[in-house]
């Protein structure tokens, strides 16, 4: 069983490696995965016990010793399946999708190496570990979203992306510390043993008392919320559609955006101390949902919508986490994985179809051109809706009804965005599919090579709702082995309650019929909401006034007294007074052999006296 | 008034003087350079020649004899290049033998 894990971590790593030297390796590499994929299926489908194996020291100092380490709970092994499975799927798509792209293998490493780092992030037993991988994905976010460097927009969002996540990850850093200082380790394990008892203590800071819990959970969920594009520090995630359509499906919505839902996860036992932090994370988390499934709703480029629907439905997952429902959550997650991945490479095919046009509003009229695009992208729809069969409708409908057990504020936000997201969903498929307008290219259907692994999702949107709730029975503690906190298996609510999410979806897709298939209420007329709701709640605008005009003042004023203090007194002036002595010195030169014999003379005579007095 | 050592200083130091300040101040030609390291050269002759007759030593006599033919053919030589300089350049100025600054 060890060397199976050992092979699960480093196939994707031998992977990348293997890419970055050999060209045209794509095959090779994708085999690694695949088999790494297999191997997480079966770890997780045999999965009885917690595997730990630490296979060499990370640091050992004498007070903290951190071990490379790999330890497998129900949490992550089903961390595993996902992210594996995923990027199978998408490294398969890839081959036809990067195929006439000269950076082929450079792609491919990335994407192992992506691979290797999340797996290294869910299989680490402590904080060291999860930081590493943790900024490791967040490196190759960073080079993939920049892939197609030539681009200056790609630059600018890869640079965007890595700076906003900085933000967050310091406050991640510091929290780690935080729980070093308070609690004297960084495992896990041990952390989680004592978190109630040396995490009651007090801690002074700006004058005040906190308990020391708070501070580190609030600390870690801004870390997530920057990984997790949560609101304030989502503004990444839109322009991180710079990057190839299949590091969209992998990295900005599937799994590197879920790693904070991963970490509040694997912290639940401390955000169970936290009720402050955990109420911060329901009021963030419904705040983001409601605030991207707005935005999504006007905007023009397809892989924005799903960029912001990706946020939404990341902010119902921390809704989730801070109900204390983290099995939910992950569950979420899970199925959010599938259907995701599945529309954004549907929506990668829609792209490749019309010839590199993201525009909506050029789209239309070609569903009978691509049915299989199309039926993949109604797929994806109804479970991101969570119409019935399909997988969000069971672990969305599993949020809503803890919201309405715990929160009204939670409960009502997440209807509307139930409505709201139906409503986006089914915009986007009208517009990209069924449009009156015409349009003039010739559009075909994508290569089999991106269409088979596609089912492979399709299947996962269609069935892991069922297969997760009924046949895993993933809200029960028997299921997570104590891997995550549980909080007492909520009683059935009525049927209206059950009903009320598949209401609001419904009446979702009924409005966007009747607004983009029937063109009934041609005129909207409030154009200001509309303004504000296109250019994203002002917040780019908010924070180039408030944060970044300042850093350049500063910075401005700083390299002006850095050019005008520092180098002209500094290297400049060195530089300077070496000028003046050579030309001053230069003038002892004349050529004229007069004035070499009056030197000579002179020195001689000086010499001389110099002897004689001695 | 008797002529003593001293006398013979002073006329070699006087003349030492006028020769190294022919080299200095001499802006003209270069046969004048020529011409004040002669003029040196007979200053140094002429203490040599004080001192070996005032220490009776005819050591100083006999190198005088040396200075006077080196002095020769040094002048023979710096005339020789002259020539040639001549050749080449056109002119003999000081002011223009300056090659050395370039």
């Amino acid at each position: 069983m060890m060397d199976i894990l050992k092979l699960i971590v480093f196939l994707p790593l031998f992977g990348s490696l293997f890419a970055a030297l050999f060209r045209k390796s794509q095959l090779v590499t994708t085999a690694g995965i695949g088999i790494s994929a297999v191997l997480s299926w079966y770890v997780f489908l045999t999965f009885s016990e917690n595997y730990h194996l630490s296979l060499f020291p990370l640091f050992s100092l004498s007070v903290l010793k951190v071990n490379w380490a790999i330890s497998v709970d129900a949490l992550s092994s089903l961390m595993l399946i996902v992210i594996t499975t995923v990027s199978l799927v998408v490294h398969l798509y890839s081959i036809g999708y990067m195929e006439h792209d000269k950076g082929k293998s450079r792609f491919f490493s990335y994407l192992s190496l992506f691979t290797f780092c999340m797996i290294v992030l869910v299989v680490s037993d402590n904080f060291v570990q999860l930081f590493f991988g943790w900024e490791g994905v967040g490196l190759c976010s960073y080079l993939l979203i920049g892939f197609w460097f030539q681009k200056y927009s790609a630059n600018n969002a890869a640079i965007k992306a890595f700076v906003v996540n900085r933000v967050g990850d310091f406050a991640l850093l510091i929290g780690i510390f935080l729980i070093y200082y308070t609690f004297h380790s960084l495992k896990f394990t041990e952390v989680f043993d004592t978190a109630d008892l040396l995490g009651a203590q007090n801690i002074r800071a700006f004058c005040c008392e906190f308990k020391i819990i708070h501070i580190i959970c609030i600390l870690l969920f801004i870390g997530c919320m920057g990984k997790s594009a949560q609101l304030g520090l989502h503004v990444w995630l839109p322009d991180a559609m710079e990057g190839p359509t299949p590091v969209s499906a992998l990295i900005h919505a599937a799994t590197m955006v879920t790693a904070g839902i991963f970490l509040i996860a694997k912290c639940s036992p401390l955000f169970e101390l936290s009720n402050v932090a955990r109420e911060l994370i329901v009021i963030v988390g419904a705040l983001t949902a409601f605030f991207a499934a707005t935005v999504a709703i006007t905007q023009n480029d397809i892989k924005k919508i799903i960029a912001y629907s990706t946020c939404s439905q990341l902010g119902y997952m921390f809704m989730a986490c801070g109900l204390s429902a983290y099995n939910v959550a992950i569950f979420h997650l899970m199925t959010h994985a599938f259907f995701k991945a599945l529309l954004f490479l549907g929506a990668g095919n829609v792209i490749h179809a019309m010839h590199h046009e993201q525009n909506i509003q050029k789209m239309g009229n070609c569903w009978k051109k691509i049915p299989c695009t199309y039926t993949l992208m109604w797929i994806g729809s109804l479970a991101l809706s969570g119409i019935f069969p399909f997988a969000g409708f069971y672990s969305k409908d599993l949020i809503i009804e803890h919201a309405y057990s715990a929160d009204s504020f939670a409960f009502v936000v997440s209807l509307i965005v139930a409505f709201f997201t139906a409503f986006y969903s089914w915009r986007l498929l009208l517009l990209v599919f069924h449009s009156q307008k015409q349009s003039k290219i010739n559009i075909h259907e994508a290569p089999k090579i991106m269409l088979i692994p596609l089912l492979m999702l399709a299947f996962g949107s269609v069935f892991s709702g069922i297969w997760g709730a009924n046949i895993l029975n993933i809200t029960s503690n028997a299921f997570w082995k104590s891997s995550l906190v549980v909080v007492g298996e909520h009683g059935a609510h009525n049927f209206f309650i059950k009903l009320l999410p598949t209401l609001a979806s419904l009446s979702g897709i009924a409005l966007a019929y009747l607004i983009y298939h029937y063109q009934k209420f041609k005129q909207i007329k409030s154009k200001f909401l509309l303004k504000f709701l296109q250019n994203k709640w002002y917040f780019d605008e908010v924070y180039d006034f408030v944060v970044i005009a300042p850093i350049r003042l500063i910075s401005r004023l700083l390299w002006k007294f850095d050019v005008k203090a520092i180098d002209s007194f500094g290297p400049g002036g060195i530089v300077r007074l070496v000028n003046e002595c050579s030309k001053s010195s230069i003038k002892l030169q004349t050529g004229y052999i007069f004035d070499y014999a009056l030197i000579m003379f002179v020195t001689l005579i000086i010499g001389a006296l110099y002897i004689i007095w001695n | 008034m008797e002529i003593g050592l001293n006398h013979f200083l002073i006329v070699s130091a006087i003349l030492f003087t006028i020769g190294v300040c022919g080299i200095f101040i001499n802006r003209k030609s270069i046969i004048n350079i020529l011409l004040s390291i002669e003029i040196l050269l007979l200053a140094i002759n002429i203490n040599l020649v004080a001192f070996s007759a005032f220490m009776n030593d005819i050591v100083g006599q006999i190198f005088v004899m040396f200075v006077l033919t080196v002095a020769a053919a040094e002048s023979g030589v710096g005339l020789a290049i002259l020539v040639v300089y001549y050749r080449s350049r056109g002119n003999i100025d000081v002011e223009q033998a300056n090659l050395m600054k370039e």
